[in-house]
């Protein structure tokens, strides 16, 4: 670029200063407050006393956040197994064949644009006791009608429209990925005679190992932001037992009106957020395979 | 996409490719039939989903939408959602390109480092940012108002939209501004008249994607906005479950109510979504 070094400057700051004052205000400070309020015991307002690790012993010790926390696990494992897994069968059959690629692609992608809200309302409507999908379908094939959402089955349900949103996206990270292969691999793999099923295991995994390795960290990463599914089928009940970190956080600040709480609640979604993904970098991450 | 790519070996009908389509379109019809069943029971009355929710309305019974838009204002909603999403869209994109344009192209000092805080900041939750950002917002009597929702939801979008539009712009070839600086045009113009419409796809795939956020957001809404008449259309439909609740006649009415817009953009714009958000989440 030419001009003087200072008018160089002036336009720099100019044009970067909007989007970073939104990033700092909004963000950084926040984010950086948000960790120095959970040493405080705070109603929310001007009221706050330094109390130095007491809600992090809290922490520890509230039952509810180790549901909380297991439920988190849990509902990871399932995204892992489920939507990944879904999605790597689902991108792989979907490149085998020629025809409506383009059909599927649309139709799988579709329910990620709609919102949680929304989904999260369709599902409790499916699972409802007078009218739902399930009881009706139960109905039709004369069994009895059922409740659906259980303290035993709290989590598993609300995980299943979690999976089933985001099962679309993998599918077509995955299946671009696939498609990036170069295809004289294939060839001459088809001429040593491997085809079907053992190509798909021998040849397009590995190559796109480091594709699926992102899905997992971008699916694990999703689950610690889950909150309106939550919210709109149980509320995170019955007894807590479909409770997760966000939506107890927002109990915790917004009802009960202790914000440095959870504030401790908020660093704690982070610190698993950043050890998770280190552990998932840590397993995986080994030797990346190019072509 | 669905080109010809038979690579020397030949592509029979088998049974095999058969048992693939069905397996697709079955899972297909789990993405599309909750769907369905939503909009089919939007024009029943609450009694008749009970007798048979599965059973196609003999008449369109419009009244669930009419009750909706009357009674619920949806179209309240929708005005108000459009404020604020209009508002995100408009301010993360614009701001969100000045900067990508100066990370793509400006060497400076502190530059990796910026960007190094921009992608970091991808990594933010929503929880670890909204406490004391509704603390901020009381203290500057922005609680409900949409203001209090458009300026925390702008600064949650530039993240992605700067990676996604500095990786777009620095593919640009340089020559082109090159060109135009010679011909004396300033920064500012070689941004709005060269940058910009080059990178039109780019800008329109972080537009839909802030508009989707925006537009399906409930956390931020939810915490911010206390009066009614403010209510963007998710915070209403999350009212509207647990007041009538039992209304399932109008709860999917307003379902759908809720998802034709979206379901338009998506419709208009899907192949930008599709692309755009493998091309993000690839190089992310």
């Amino acid at each position: 670029m030419r001009g003087s070094k200072r008018s160089k400057l002036l336009i720099i700051i100019l044009f970067l200063s909007p989007a970073l004052i939104f990033l700092v205000v909004f963000m950084f400070y926040p984010f950086i407050m948000n960790f120095i309020n959970s040493f405080y015991k705070s109603d929310g307002f001007i009221e706050s006393t330094f109390i130095g690790l007491d809600n992090y012993r809290r922490l520890i010790n509230d039952d509810t956040i180790k549901i909380a926390v297991k439920n988190t696990y849990e509902i990871m494992l399932y995204v892992c197994l489920f939507e990944v897994g879904i999605a790597i069968i689902l991108a792989t059959m979907v490149d085998s064949i020629t025809k409506g690629q383009k059909f599927f692609r649309t139709v799988y992608f579709f329910p990620i644009v709609i919102s949680a809200t929304a989904i999260g309302m369709m599902f409790k409507l499916v699972y409802s006791y007078d009218v739902g999908l399930l009881n009706t379908l139960m109905e039709s094939l004369g069994q009895e009608r059922r409740n659906w959402i259980t303290v035993k089955s709290a989590v598993k349900m609300v995980s299943i429209p979690i999976v089933w949103q985001y099962i679309g996206f993998y599918f077509i990270i995955i299946l671009t990925a696939i498609k990036q292969i170069p295809k004289d691999l294939y060839e001459s793999a088809y001429l040593d005679g491997i085809n079907g099923f053992t190509k798909t295991i021998y040849i397009t995994l590995p190559l796109i190992r480091n594709v699926i390795i992102t899905c997992l960290i971008l699916a694990i990463n999703g689950v610690l932001k889950v909150f309106d599914m939550v919210l709109v089928i149980t509320e995170g009940g019955p007894l807590n037992q479909s409770q997760i970190l966000g939506l107890y956080m927002y109990k915790k600040a917004f009802a009960d009106n202790a914000f440095g709480y959870a504030a401790s609640i908020s660093v704690l979604i982070v610190v698993l957020g950043l050890l998770t993904i280190f552990i998932v970098n840590k397993i995986f991450k080994k030797e990346t395979i190019t072509y | 996409m669905s080109k010809n790519k038979s690579v020397g070996m030949k592509k029979k009908f088998t049974i095999w490719t058969l048992l693939i389509y069905i397996f697709l379109i079955l899972f297909a019809i789990t993405t599309i039939y909750p769907m369905l069943w939503v909009v089919q029971n939007s024009f029943k009355t609450s009694n008749d989903i009970m007798s048979n929710s599965f059973a196609l309305p003999t008449t369109l019974l419009w009244d669930n939408f009419k009750t909706a838009i009357v009674k619920m204002n949806i179209f309240k909603g929708y005005a108000n959602s459009l404020i604020i999403s209009g508002s995100v869209v408009l301010f993360a994109v614009f701001f969100g390109s000045l900067a990508s344009y100066i990370l793509a192209r400006f060497h400076f000092r502190g530059q990796k480092f910026i960007k190094t805080l921009v992608i970091g900041s991808l990594l933010i939750p929503i929880f670890a940012t909204i406490l004391p950002v509704f603390r901020m917002l009381l203290s500057w009597k922005m609680i409900d108002t949409h203001r209090g929702v458009i300026l925390p939801q702008i600064a949650n979008n530039l993240p992605f939209t700067i990676m996604l539009l500095t990786s777009f712009m620095e593919t640009i070839p340089l020559e082109l501004e090159e060109a135009a600086i010679v011909e004396g045009g300033n920064t500012w113009q070689v941004f709005s008249r060269i940058i910009m419409p080059i990178s039109k796809p780019a800008v329109a795939t972080t537009a839909t994607f802030a508009f989707l956020w925006s537009y399906n957001d409930l956390f931020t809404s939810l915490i911010i906005i206390r009066s009614k008449g403010k209510f963007p259309i998710n915070r209403l439909l999350n009212e509207i479950s647990s007041q009538y609740g039992t209304d399932y006649g109008l709860l999917c009415a307003v379902i759908v109510l809720i998802i034709i817009p979206v379901l338009t953009v998506y419709m208009l714009a899907q192949n930008q979504i599709v692309e755009g958000m493998t091309a993000g989440a690839i190089k992310g």
